[in-house]
């Protein structure tokens, strides 16, 4: 059951928007956020959620995958929506009861963050549904190296990332053994109320965490043992290549961001 | 000289609060291109002694050659690394990268290859071990055997000239098992690649050309499959199982029966019918 979950929400499809490089993905995404906190219009908005709707279009992910993952963030847009149409004041009264009272600058506000917070969290997204993980730890990487003179350890931190990729289908496997093998011996995971259901897990965290650091110290040894040195004098079987359409698009971006900005 | 040269070697761990060291006055000689089997139960110093070549440990007393390289001398580690490939027991454990042709790579990276280099020797590694065509999968995907025969193919693509392989078969069914043990005599009789190979599972000496048993850190004996097997009786003192057709020669021989020395179920047959 354990097995089922997909790690980072990777979609791979064949499409240009997935050809990207994922430097200029991740350059292109912090780009359009900062972009995006410098509109103050709907028109604005209306003009950004259309570019991305193209983007999606382009990635040949379907429409309704990409709104799937935004539905985690339902209850803060939710919640972010009514503390401002409740406290932000200013301008007509447009209902009000006792001490409650909704103001037109409210509703103004509330739809103005929720657009943003939407159109902030389909387009991040997108980086993740069409950047396969290990291509964006490399990007990681690449885009922190010049941080390395200032002893920012870029090339291990990506190798950290790529391990702890690679060990979690294995910890899953192994919490649900552990499961198994607890529940055989009568352990009761599901019953109770929050508190005693969360005190079941501790059977299954403690040997989970033992065994997590004991597969730590061999695969230490396994690397050691394969000549691992950290990031120095590595090379790469996967180089990442800038191509001519990777400069198209970032100049494309750039362009439409500093138009969007000042208009 | 040969590849491997060991001689007076004690090794003793430290925060170790038993009296005996985990190896004592180890001697031995290991040639290139031979396949050399470590026996020994539980406990032996056989695992100690597989690190000890590969530099993840280095003798508390007495010297190591690999291939002329003294691995007391801390500029060494690498080029001897290099040279002698490990292979552990969980196969789970070893790998490191998401992908079975990253895994692959990640020695030859580490080595500063070039990457069109390291393309050539992924596949070329990865069609040696019998796993061609397993380049984009995830380990997890795998069954046990075929785990492990990634990560000797792991090594292979470092261009060793000795494999270590540290009780590779211990975690495996019969079926993998089988499918490494294959693996290995294959790249050792046709590749000729010096084969270290650490068991506990002696039917996995048979073959060898030099079977080396331990016990209690020190070497037991040493010699060729059917010389050791001779000694039925000091190997069950120190826990060893014996190979069925062993044990079946051997009681036969001390009912006066002529028999001559067995290893597998195939001689034993061929000298009975």
């Amino acid at each position: 059951m354990l097995k089922d979950i997909t790690i980072g929400q990777y979609i791979a499809r064949d499409s240009i928007i997935h050809a990207l490089d994922a430097r200029i993905k991740i350059m292109i995404t912090t780009i359009l956020i900062i972009a995006l906190f410098t509109i103050d219009t709907f028109t604005g908005f209306g003009f950004f959620a259309a570019f991305v709707l193209v983007v999606v279009l382009l990635s040949k992910i379907s429409v309704k995958k990409v709104l799937k993952g935004l539905k985690p963030i339902l209850i803060l847009v939710l919640f972010t929506l009514f503390i401002h149409i409740f406290l932000t004041k200013g301008g007509e009264v447009l209902w009000s009861w006792r001490f409650i009272s909704i103001e037109s600058e409210g509703v103004y506000t509330g739809f103005f963050m929720v657009s943003r917070i939407f159109i902030l969290i389909l387009f991040t997204s997108l980086l993740t549904l069409t950047t396969s993980p290990l291509q964006l730890t490399d990007g990681i990487e690449y885009i922190l190296s010049p941080l390395k003179r200032f002893g920012v350890p870029a090339s291990e931190l990506s190798m950290m990332m790529t391990i702890a990729l690679r060990f979690i289908p294995t910890l899953l496997e192994e919490a649900d053994k552990i499961m198994k093998a607890q529940q055989a011996r009568g352990a009761d995971f599901e019953s109770g109320n929050l508190i005693q259901r969360a005190k079941s897990l501790i059977p299954l965290l403690v040997p989970l965490f033992i065994s997590a650091f004991r597969r730590a110290d061999d695969l230490a040894l396994a690397m050691e043992s394969r000549c691992y040195r950290g990031g120095e004098g590595r090379t790469r079987l996967h180089e990442l290549e800038f191509r001519y359409y990777d400069f198209i698009a970032l100049i494309i971006i750039i362009i439409l961001a500093v138009a969007v900005s000042f208009y | 000289m040969s590849l491997i040269e060991i001689s007076g070697v004690d090794f003793l761990y430290e925060n170790d609060n038993s009296d005996r060291p985990a190896l004592q006055n180890i001697d031995l000689q290991i040639e290139a291109g031979d396949f050399a089997v470590i026996i020994g139960s539980n406990g032996s110093g056989k695992s100690t002694l597989a690190k000890l070549l590969n530099v993840l440990l280095t003798p508390s007393k007495g010297e190591i050659f690999v291939a002329g390289l003294n691995t007391n001398n801390p500029d060494n580690t690498w080029k001897i690394r290099q040279r002698v490939g490990m292979v552990f027991q969980n196969p789970d454990n070893q790998l490191v990268a998401s992908m079975v042709e990253d895994d692959v790579a990640f020695g030859p990276e580490n080595l500063g290859i070039p990457t069109q280099e390291i393309r050539k020797r992924v596949d070329k590694a990865l069609e040696m071990v019998g796993m061609a065509g397993f380049q984009k999968f995830a380990p997890h995907k795998l069954s046990g055997g075929q785990k492990q025969r990634v990560a000797i193919a792991g090594v292979i693509a470092m261009e060793p000239d000795c494999i270590v392989l540290d009780e590779p078969t211990a975690m495996l069914d019969p079926q993998g098992r089988k499918e490494v043990m294959e693996t290995v005599q294959y790249l050792n009789k046709e590749k000729g690649i010096t084969v270290v190979h650490i068991t506990h599972f002696m039917e996995e000496a048979v073959n060898a050309d030099q079977v080396i048993v331990m016990n209690q850190g020190q070497i037991l004996h040493k010699g060729s499959p059917k010389s050791i097997f001779r000694l039925v009786e000091q190997l069950k003192d120190v826990n060893l199982d014996i190979p069925v057709a062993v044990e079946v020669a051997e009681y036969l021989r001390q009912e006066n029966i002529d028999i001559p020395d067995i290893l597998s179920i195939d001689e034993l047959v061929d000298a009975l019918c």
